[in-house]
């Protein structure tokens, strides 16, 4: 963590915020401010430079053209990449996730990407629309994964990675895995503000930031009803 | 008429009114489902010999259809479809049931603008705004924009009336032109209703660049692309026409927003040789629209509807809603789409202060994203629930399009 606050870096909003994206950044503040920690929320826009030192950085989702612009203007900046290298927390949502791989398709185009995380997009046969269910790798101590993936990409994974989670509903990569990590470079393809529904993957990224392994607990009293809802309304549409 | 067409659209009527009177919906839809199922032409039949509008964009179109039918009425009869059915079947619907009219005003669903121009080859359409809405099954906004283009591009005879404060919209409306091949520009009458929303406009449609603000202007900085000049705008509590002349607006709905409606309905008016001052005080007469605004009393309490669909027109239901107790409804059914993301897109900080409720199937999606934004709020299991739990006195329904259609239907359809 960075000597006075935790700095969350919530990268080019004005290409990569296609829906909600906003929320991961307020939920991560939120959580670090309740627990007594000072936060600062940088917003960059794709044509300001990239700070690299700040704690966490945030890349959401984006039509094609944005997506395909603000990879290049990563890889053009730099900055994401020497954030990595001196340890800072990434956390890539959909088309913020695939961009983070070696390469990705947009409009019918192979784009290179910024090879932060070994896997490589594709456009699948279909679009994955829906309720989107994992269980975690065991490694990282997370309740299952609850999101809504909105995506027409398929993405497969390299050995240098882990599969966030293993499908149980839904799509993600491709049916069976859902989601990369390695380090602490997490993407998926639970989209918008999927840390509204998984308050534990948000502490986890703080928990990375911070370097502490144990941060106070918080009344999570809504997004728990909001979790058994969802899970619930995903069991009963598998019924029917 | 031919013979087909006469007999489709007399089944049409009949359908739409035994689905009345079973009670069974406004009868909206029904009718003209069955109609183009006998001809599938019927829509254009009925739409030949009407000087038709059609009214299209994300937010707005309803009211401002509602607000512009009543302006075109200073010259004569005008159908329109005024229950919020804007697809080619509520289209049709109206017509039929309207029977022969001069004028028609139509609310079109975006996503149909293309196929309804082909169909009802009206004399003006105008253009509202785009933004972000129902991503799960709709267009993204940056292809909606240019759906709109190519449906110009293939009628340059329509006038067109467009929003010259939303980048999208300006650029759908302004094709580029080919004078070799007989490829002229549109007419275009642009108005400005000012923009609160601005999230899905800052990349260029044409170029990528990324397009600046300063006050009212707005201009790529990579192309051409800028706000032209409007004729239309609004000042105050009125409307200033293309001659500069003002009028003022006095409208039965609240906020700014519908004073920017009001502008547009009077534009959209002008081209079919309205006079604004002929027409202005017509708008007045306009009290709530398919229950959007509708006032009702129930247990002491004035209860006031207001629709919001999507994060630009949450936004302006903020601004319309009165600092009174609240109660916010959201359901993610087929028609609101399936996806409650953009909750995280709108600020809720402006309820702050107010007594907030909060019910709908997905109360714990708005739950945690208030709690996120320091909005204290009460869980209620219902509609009567909230009633209940608030003092005497008016209670502010701000509600997504179900949760709002459930909430009428509690209130006896209000209209």
């Amino acid at each position: 963590m960075s000597t006075e606050s935790l700095r969350i870096v919530w990268v080019y909003p004005d290409l990569l915020s296609t829906y909600g994206d906003r929320g991961n950044a307020l939920i991560l503040a939120r959580r670090a401010q309740r627990r007594g920690m000072p936060v600062e929320v940088l917003e960059i826009r794709s044509d300001q430079r990239l700070p690299a030192a700040a704690d966490i950085y945030l890349i959401g989702g984006g039509e094609d053209g944005p997506q395909a612009l603000g990879a290049q203007r990563l890889l053009a900046d730099g900055g994401l990449h020497r954030a990595v290298a001196q340890g800072s927390v990434v956390f890539g949502v959909c088309a913020g996730y695939q961009l983070l791989g070696t390469s990705f398709f947009a409009k019918g185009t192979k784009y290179a990407g910024l090879e932060l995380l070994d896997l490589a997009s594709d456009r699948g046969p279909t679009r994955a629309v829906g309720e989107l269910a994992g269980e975690i790798d065991q490694r990282l101590g997370l309740p299952a994964l609850s999101g809504f993936e909105n995506h027409g990409g398929r993405t497969r994974l390299g050995p240098e990675v882990a599969p966030l989670a293993r499908v149980t509903t839904g799509i993600g990569n491709d049916g069976v895995t859902e989601g990369a990590w390695r380090g602490k470079l997490l993407g998926t393809y639970s989209h918008g503000p999927a840390l509204a529904r998984n308050p534990a993957l948000a502490d986890l990224l703080l928990r990375w930031a911070t370097g502490v392994h144990q941060l106070p607990p918080l009344d999570d009293t809504w997004s728990d009803r909001l979790r058994n809802e969802r899970r619930a309304a995903v069991a009963a549409a598998a019924r029917a | 008429m031919p013979l087909r067409a006469k007999v489709a659209s007399s089944v049409s009527r009949t359908a739409g009114a035994l689905s009345r009177a079973a009670g069974r919906g406004d009868g909206s839809v029904i009718g003209g489902w069955i109609g183009l199922k006998i001809d599938p032409d019927l829509l254009a039949h009925l739409s030949a010999g009407r000087a038709i509008a059609l009214v299209s964009g994300t937010n707005g179109k309803t009211t401002t259809t509602r607000l512009t039918t009543a302006a075109v009425g200073v010259l004569g009869r005008v159908a329109t479809n005024s229950f919020g059915a804007n697809m080619p079947t509520g289209h049709t619907s109206a017509l039929a049931r309207a029977g022969s009219t001069p004028y028609a005003v139509l609310e079109v669903d975006e996503h149909y603008l293309a196929q309804v121009l082909e169909a009802t080859e009206p004399h003006v359409v105008a253009l509202l705004n785009l933004s972000r809405d129902q991503l799960d099954r709709a267009k993204e906004v940056a292809m909606m924009a240019q759906l709109w283009r190519a449906a110009l591009v293939r009628h340059p005879d329509i006038r067109v009336v467009a929003n010259a404060d939303d980048p999208m919209v300006v650029w759908a409306a302004t094709p580029p032109a080919d004078p070799a091949r007989g490829i002229h520009p549109p007419h275009v009458t642009w108005f400005s209703a000012g923009q609160r929303w601005l999230d899905d406009s800052w990349v260029c449609p044409e170029c990528g660049s990324t397009i600046q603000r300063s006050g009212e202007q707005w201009w790529c900085s990579g192309c051409p692309l800028r706000r032209p000049e409007p004729q239309w705008t609004v000042e105050d509590d009125g409307v200033t026409d293309p001659t500069g002349a003002w009028h003022k607006v006095t409208l039965q709905l609240p906020g700014k927003v519908n004073v920017g409606n009001a502008a547009t309905a009077l534009a959209v008016a002008a081209e079919f040789g309205v006079r604004p001052v002929d027409a202005v005080s017509r708008l007045g007469s306009v009290a709530s629209v398919a229950g959007r605004y509708a006032q009702v009393q129930r247990d002491g309490r004035n209860i006031r509807l207001l629709l919001a669909k999507n994060p630009a027109s949450w936004l302006e239901a903020f601004d319309m809603a009165d600092e009174a107790p609240t109660l916010l409804s959201i359901n993610a059914r087929d028609p609101d789409g399936l996806d409650t993301s953009w909750l995280f897109d709108v600020d809720f900080a402006p309820l702050r202060g107010r007594q907030v409720l909060i019910t709908g199937d997905r109360a714990y999606d708005l739950a945690v994203r208030l709690d996120v934004n320091d909005v204290p709020f009460q869980h209620v299991r219902s509609f009567d629930d909230a009633v209940r739990a608030v003092p005497p006195g008016r209670l502010e329904v701000i509600a997504n399009y179900t949760a709002f259609q459930d909430i009428r239907a509690e209130l006896d359809r209000v209209n």
